[in-house]
């Protein structure tokens, strides 16, 4: 097994199990927060001592959440939900919920009432994120976000903390695109799958460690030879594309992820933390800075431009719209990018994602089909 | 003389519904005198457009109302045509549909020269008005206001909603050349809590058993507590109604025309493509509704500027969940329901995602039966006359029991 496979395979087994590296740090006697999407400040976490552990539901059936949920709340949420509900995240010290989508706002006192036992921490971000009354709100819920923390760690958490806890996530952000843009290039050496893996394990890690595995891969592939892959370019846009089925059709169709503006994926790393005397502030200002993302206001359609840049730019034949089931957010912007993809003459396919779906082989069949229209 | 005066005054809800029909006359008018007029969230602080005198429409009352004349489904179809999932709101569908034809048979209101956007409802109002931002290429101001973390709307988000609104006048100064008056916002805040205050004791006669009016009644006054809260014409339509309802327990009648046997709860938007059928059949079995959050959560009270602006947070959907719950307990018991009646609505996420535990604490802590039905606000799809049916007789079965018990108690 050469060097680069040896890493893959520990970055694959992280991602496929969550739960062996969460009773890692437990038994190391770290403490350990649940975050769920979207944007809850890791770097507080960090900052206190604590492992930031991230919510991104699994792909299981649902029965107990449904004591909670309408069946038409993403699966996301259901799956996240519905583990709790049965104690696999008992031991985590906090969980912290955000309010940036409906169902997200509903997620609070359901999680409080279905898993007694994990208490919630509310994170709020202003939607008028551009405004210096928004970024104050921001601050003023993370400054309370780090109270509460404080409490849970029974440690103060330092402004100096907090900045070294920035500039180790900033290293993991540069070190990520790094990673993400070499892999782009290297569809024969990073399958789809593996370009997954390697982002969803940075939410079962601590920054440091991911980053420097993450950095050792980012080096053999920049002194990769030339990719001469074959199979068509595109980009993908959505929440999240963490979904193994439609993951497998990609690699089967040999279809080389050039770029993505995936939440879950490179827009997690995509906008570094802003160095400020404060770094409270800093952490706050991001959010101002985030485009792309279907959950922060975007009153330009931004998302739409830079999903055309990203096309551009990366050279993509086409871009895969992975629709996470009953996220509106991405359904109500799938009709405006569409159409600005259209204007501009990019192919685009949609399909949809759930974590309880186990047979896509429809969505085979059009991402065969799109296939042959990109030639 | 006085004897023509009488006669000459109008049932309040006609009054209701010719204020409701004017306003959208009103943005008409304005529009053609090439006033910029806008489409607004339902929730979002009136006082400023009515400060201003800024004519504005709603398209969630215009998506009702065309759920309600039937044309929620052509329209919902069209929107999914353009690309919109039939898992968004339909309020929504509707919007971008009229949006995109420009007209319809049941209601036309004026396009827009800017969107006033207030997500204290829903986020999704926020993804709904950016995607009509883009289709329409008109300006877009949100006003903020994040769902509650306490049961009280602390300092910071006051703080933040007032930049906001602040923000929001100065950026509707810009767009339409009227300018802000402080002495008429005064005035304006005064009309809108004489409205609220009207509002608030209109609803509260539901307490009287039986009651001096049928509950569906207020599905349509509310329109107006939406549309008109800031004007003196809605504030004295309002009061006119409290009193059409004193007079009514004071006479024994009502506006529910039968024997009021069972008194309930209903939860949630009315399923306005089955208005009819949904009353109808309460009413073959004598149920009245006597409790809607509208009732106690659409009032806006308030002293001060601060408090205006936690006014706007204690909005249903935007409330931390036990404040919610209290809310209707508080109502059920004061209003004296047997049970509660609950519309699990397909449109609306936010809403429908806490209904579960909301009816197993309304059960516990008022102590009332209920049961749950599948529904939409406006697309029609989503709502089975049968499984309403059966449900609504399942609640029926159970009050009567209820009922008997108590007779026998009572008789014990």
């Amino acid at each position: 097994m050469n060097k680069m496979e040896k890493i893959l395979d520990e970055l694959r087994f992280i991602s496929t199990h969550p739960k062996q590296q969460l009773e890692q740090y437990l038994a190391a006697g770290k403490k350990v927060v649940g975050c769920l999407p979207y944007y809850c400040p890791e770097e507080l976490v960090a900052a206190a001592g604590m492992v930031p552990f991230g919510l991104w539901g699994a792909e299981i059936q649902v029965s107990e959440a449904k004591r909670y949920f309408p069946s038409f709340i993403c699966s996301i949420l259901q799956t996240t939900l519905e583990l709790g509900i049965k104690g696999e995240f008992d031991r985590l010290t906090a969980v912290m919920i955000p309010i940036l989508c409906d169902s997200l706002k509903g997620m609070e006192a359901n999680w409080r009432y279905g898993v007694k036992k994990v208490p919630v921490i509310n994170v709020a971000h202003a939607q008028n994120r551009k405004m210096q009354a928004g970024l104050e709100f921001t601050v003023s819920q993370y400054r309370k976000i780090k109270k509460q923390l404080e409490k849970l760690a029974e440690t103060p958490i330092t402004d100096r903390a907090i900045a070294v806890a920035i500039k180790t996530y900033n290293e993991q952000r540069g070190v990520m695109r790094r990673f993400l843009a070499a892999a782009g290039k290297h569809p024969e050496l990073i399958s789809f799958a593996d370009r997954n893996a390697v982002v969803k394990s940075s939410y079962f890690m601590d920054a440091a460690s991911h980053t420097a595995k993450v950095r050792e891969l980012a080096d053999l592939l920049e002194q990769a030879p030339e990719s001469k892959h074959q199979g068509p370019k595109v980009v993908i846009s959505g929440i999240t594309a963490d979904y193994s089925g439609l993951i497998k059709i990609f690699d089967d169709c040999q279809i080389a992820v050039v770029d993505d503006q995936l939440t879950q994926g490179s827009l997690r790393f995509r906008f570094d933390v802003p160095l400020t005397a404060d770094p409270i502030v800093g952490l706050a200002e991001q959010i101002g800075q985030i485009e792309g993302c279907p959950v922060l206001f975007d009153p330009g359609k931004q998302r739409g431009q830079m999903l055309i840049d990203l096309v551009k730019q990366s050279e993509a034949q086409g871009v895969i719209f992975v629709q996470t089931k009953f996220c509106d957010p991405e359904e109500f912007d799938y009709v405006p990018l569409k159409s600005m993809l259209d204007k501009e003459g990019i192919p685009s396919l949609l399909l949809e994602g759930d974590k309880q779906t186990t047979n896509y082989e429809q969505a085979r069949t059009a991402v065969e089909t799109f296939c042959e229209i990109l030639g | 003389m006085a004897e023509l005066n009488k006669q000459e005054i109008k049932p309040a809800k006609i009054r209701l519904k010719e204020i409701a029909e004017k306003a959208t006359q009103d943005a008409w008018e304005a529009k053609k005198r090439g006033e910029k007029i806008g489409w607004c969230a339902s929730n979002f602080p009136q006082e400023i457009p009515t400060t201003l005198g800024i004519h504005v429409v709603y398209p969630e009352n215009h998506g009702a109302a065309i759920g309600a004349k039937g044309g929620g489904q052509r329209m919902c179809e069209h929107a999914e045509g353009l690309g919109y999932s039939s898992d968004i709101c339909s309020y929504a569908r509707i919007n971008f549909a009229y949006a995109d034809l420009k007209e319809c048979p049941e209601l036309n209101i004026p396009q827009p020269d800017f969107l006033l956007c207030c997500n204290n409802i829903c986020n999704c109002l926020i993804k709904w008005y950016e995607n009509l931002a883009f289709q329409l290429d008109i300006p877009l101001i949100l006003i903020d206001i994040p769902r509650l973390d306490a049961f009280e709307c602390d300092q910071d988000r006051i703080k933040y909603i007032r930049a906001q609104f602040d923000d929001c006048i100065r950026r509707l100064e810009e767009i339409t050349g009227k300018k802000w008056d402080e002495e008429r916002f005064k005035e304006v805040m005064a009309i809108s809590q004489r409205s609220s205050k009207a509002w608030l004791k209109a609803v509260d006669y539901m307490k009287y058993v039986p009651s001096p009016f049928s509950g569906f009644d207020i599905f349509n006054n509310m329109a107006v507590a939406c549309v008109a809260r800031g004007t003196l014409e809605g504030a004295e339509a309002f009061e006119q109604l409290a009193r059409e309802y004193e007079e009514n327990v004071k006479n024994g009648t009502s506006t529910f025309k039968v024997k009021e046997e069972y008194r309930v709860l209903f939860e949630g938007i009315a399923c306005w493509a089955h208005l009819s059928y949904t009353f109808k059949t309460l009413k073959n079995f004598g149920i009245n509704v006597t409790s809607t959050i509208y009732g106690p959560a659409f009032s806006f009270l308030y002293q001060n500027l601060d408090e205006l602006m936690a006014a706007y947070s204690y909005v249903p959907n935007c409330n931390i969940f036990e404040r919610e719950v209290e809310l209707r307990v508080k109502d059920a018991i004061k209003n004296k329901v047997d049970g509660a009646i609950i519309h699990m609505n397909r449109s609306c996420k936010k809403w429908s995602g806490n209904l579960y535990e909301l009816e197993r604490q309304l059960r516990e802590q008022a102590g009332i039966p209920t049961v749950m039905f599948d529904g939409d606000q406006s697309d029609p799809r989503a709502f089975s006359e049968a499984q309403y049916l059966t449900r609504v007789q399942g609640l029926v079965e159970i009050m009567a029991a209820n009922k008997r018990q108590k007779e026998e108690q009572n008789r014990e």
